[in-house]
């Protein structure tokens, strides 16, 4: 399954990365590389195997529905590149 | 100064508890090499006022009497342990100027030990790599090299700092991440003991995830008592990393007796690799005879489905790192691109990422993204998930047939120099996690020991995986191994 130029440019939207036209043949030939790498995986016999879910086989602990923490919108935005009155400020969403 | 950075943990314990030397002196001395060996790029956030706060409190704490092991002790700590008030970046540009407000885990247990932290230490972008040659901060260097030759080493990735530290001296031992080899290759390539342990074992919370199912905090240190008595610093359950497993953490240090008789050691044909070096065969082949001397049994195995450990790693890992790395958005921390007139949320993200992620973080993304897309996912990611249940059994079967730990290379060469892979098909980058990523997803805990020096004087490491949940075993093997080999070689300083 070989990657083409219009993959390439999904793939980047899809994974939210700018690329820019001229880099994309590069990044296709990148992705075929590491692709036929991946391929060899064809080969094994996995009828019958169920995909791996957990490498320890342990059941997911639970805990009771309550807060534990927070109370703190100052120290959550505190790394914000741009942070006003307690909210992280995005661009206009909403037109 | 090299007298007390060079000294192992268990010397320096000893020597704080009598009285022979105090936790400041041995910080200041830590403090000095550090700032020494700028050339080496491998402590990229120094905190010196932290450190010799903490010093002065493990002094006091080792006067009453009442100390743990890791009291006093210097450590670097990987960059992609969150710290609180410290940068903590994962050698991103990503995060640039991310400051966390907490502890990891891990380093706050090290921390409420009486660790004494000098700083954090460079990596690979987010731990994708084996040559630490993908940071944002620059290279770090191996203070080891080729004889005379001054050409500059890498050290290993993705712990490639604290491999670098704790070989130079710079410190007494460092915390590492592995998710693929990432503690094991480079103290291989260092001359130093690094330790993965069980998935599970240390918690994952306050790490900077990369690929959450197969990431491990480990210890990278001088000596093999050194990585039992730090691992028994990180280790224990925290209800914080659903992941971490509720199971007790023995005395890792008393458990090294150093007797392996009656021990069944696993030979895996497997990992005879085509183009290994000759020398490599040589060192593997005599640390099975050194252990066969001291009682063991060395059995010749079958690991089948080895050769397909890498690629299913290069699905799954990339799978997750897409999932993880979604939330580097260029809204609740680090870099946010300026924006042009008119852009839009969708362009906030897409020009925040191209410049915030290097060349193989936006690589290894966008590979995950692919393999995760609709009408590849069970082509690659399930068949990949697949391959890998059938890995973790090969070496269920082995351990059933009554292996008790298996030996292999730990790598499959010696440090290779800054720059020698970078332009090269990225695959052959891959390969240097060859015998030690299937240890990642198969859960295991896995050590790497210092074996000898190539011909160009140049360490190796050999490579010793244990059952699930019994590093206490495996270090008590890897210590009668350690033994038998005798490692003593330091790099000459030229740094």
């Amino acid at each position: 399954m070989g990657i083409d130029i219009d993959t390439a440019r999904r793939v980047a939207r899809l994974a939210r990365i700018a690329v820019e036209e001229e880099s994309l043949p590069g990044l296709a030939e990148e992705f075929n590389r590491v692709l036929a790498f991946i391929d060899e995986l064809e080969e094994v016999d996995v009828e019958g195997v169920e995909p791996m879910t957990s490498v320890t086989p342990m059941r997911l602990p639970r805990r009771g529905d309550e807060v534990t923490d927070g109370g703190a919108p100052d120290k959550v935005t505190s790394n914000a590149p741009d942070a006003r009155e307690g909210f992280f400020t995005v661009p206009k969403v909403v037109e | 100064m090299g007298e007390l950075t060079g000294m192992t943990i268990a010397e320096a314990r000893d020597r704080l508890r009598a009285g022979e030397v105090t936790a400041v002196e041995l910080t200041e001395a830590c403090l000095s090499a550090i700032d020494a060996a700028d050339a080496l790029g491998a402590f990229v956030h120094k905190t010196p006022e932290i450190a010799l706060e903490r010093a002065k409190a493990a002094d006091v704490r080792i006067a009453a009497g009442d100390a743990p092991a890791m009291c006093g002790i210097p450590v670097g700590i990987k960059d992609l342990f969150c710290t609180e008030g410290v940068p903590s970046q994962a050698a991103s540009r990503i995060l640039d100027g991310f400051v966390p407000g907490y502890e990891s885990t891990v380093s706050a247990r090290l921390r409420d030990a009486g660790a004494v932290m000098l700083g954090k230490l460079n990596m690979d972008e987010f731990a994708m790599g084996s040559s630490n040659e993908s940071s944002v901060y620059g290279e770090a260097v191996n203070p080891w090299r080729r004889g005379n030759d001054d050409a500059r080493l890498t050290p290993g990735g993705s712990s490639g700092g604290s491999a670098s530290a704790v070989a130079a001296d710079l410190c007494l031992a460092a915390t590492g991440t592995d998710t693929g080899g990432s503690i094991r290759q480079p103290a291989a390539f260092t001359g130093t003991t690094g330790l993965k342990p069980t998935y599970g074992r240390c918690s994952r919370w306050g790490i900077i995830a990369f690929a959450s199912s197969l990431d491990q905090a480990g210890p990278i240190t001088k000596s093999v008592r050194d990585a039992a008595i730090m691992l028994g610093a990180m280790a224990g359950h925290d209800p914080r990393d659903s992941t971490s497993a509720d199971v007790p953490v023995p005395d890792f240090e008393a458990a090294l007796k150093g007797d392996v008789r009656g021990k069944v050691i696993g030979v895996p044909k497997e990992y005879r690799m085509d183009g290994m070096p000759a020398e490599i065969e040589e060192l593997w082949t005599r640390g099975g005879s050194m252990l066969k001397d001291a009682g063991a049994e060395i059995r010749d195995i079958s690991l089948p489905h080895t050769k397909y450990a890498l690629p299913a790693y290069y699905v799954i890992a990339p799978a997750e790192a897409s999932s993880n790395l979604a939330r580097y958005d260029g809204v609740r921390y680090g870099h946010r691109a300026k924006l042009a007139e008119g852009d839009g949320i969708v362009e906030m993200y897409r020009k925040t990422r191209a410049e915030g992620f290097g060349h193989e973080v936006q690589r290894r993304v966008m590979i995950g993204t692919y393999v995760l897309s609709e009408g590849f996912y069970d082509a690659y990611y399930n068949r990949a998930r697949k391959v890998r249940a059938l890995i973790k059994k090969d070496f269920e079967d082995a351990f059933a047939d009554g292996v008790d730990a298996i030996l292999t290379p730990a790598t499959p060469s010696a440090a290779f120099g800054l720059g020698e892979l970078t332009d090269a098909d990225p695959v052959r980058m891959y390969l240097n996690d060859v015998f030690t990523v299937t240890v990642n997803l198969a859960g295991l805990p896995g050590i790497s020991v210092p074996a000898g020096l190539d011909r160009m004087g140049l360490p190796l490491g050999l490579q010793l995986i244990g059952k699930p949940w019994a590093e206490a075993e495996l270090l008590n093997t890897a210590r009668a191994l350690e033994d038998a080999i005798g490692f003593a070689s330091k790099p000459d300083r030229w740094w």
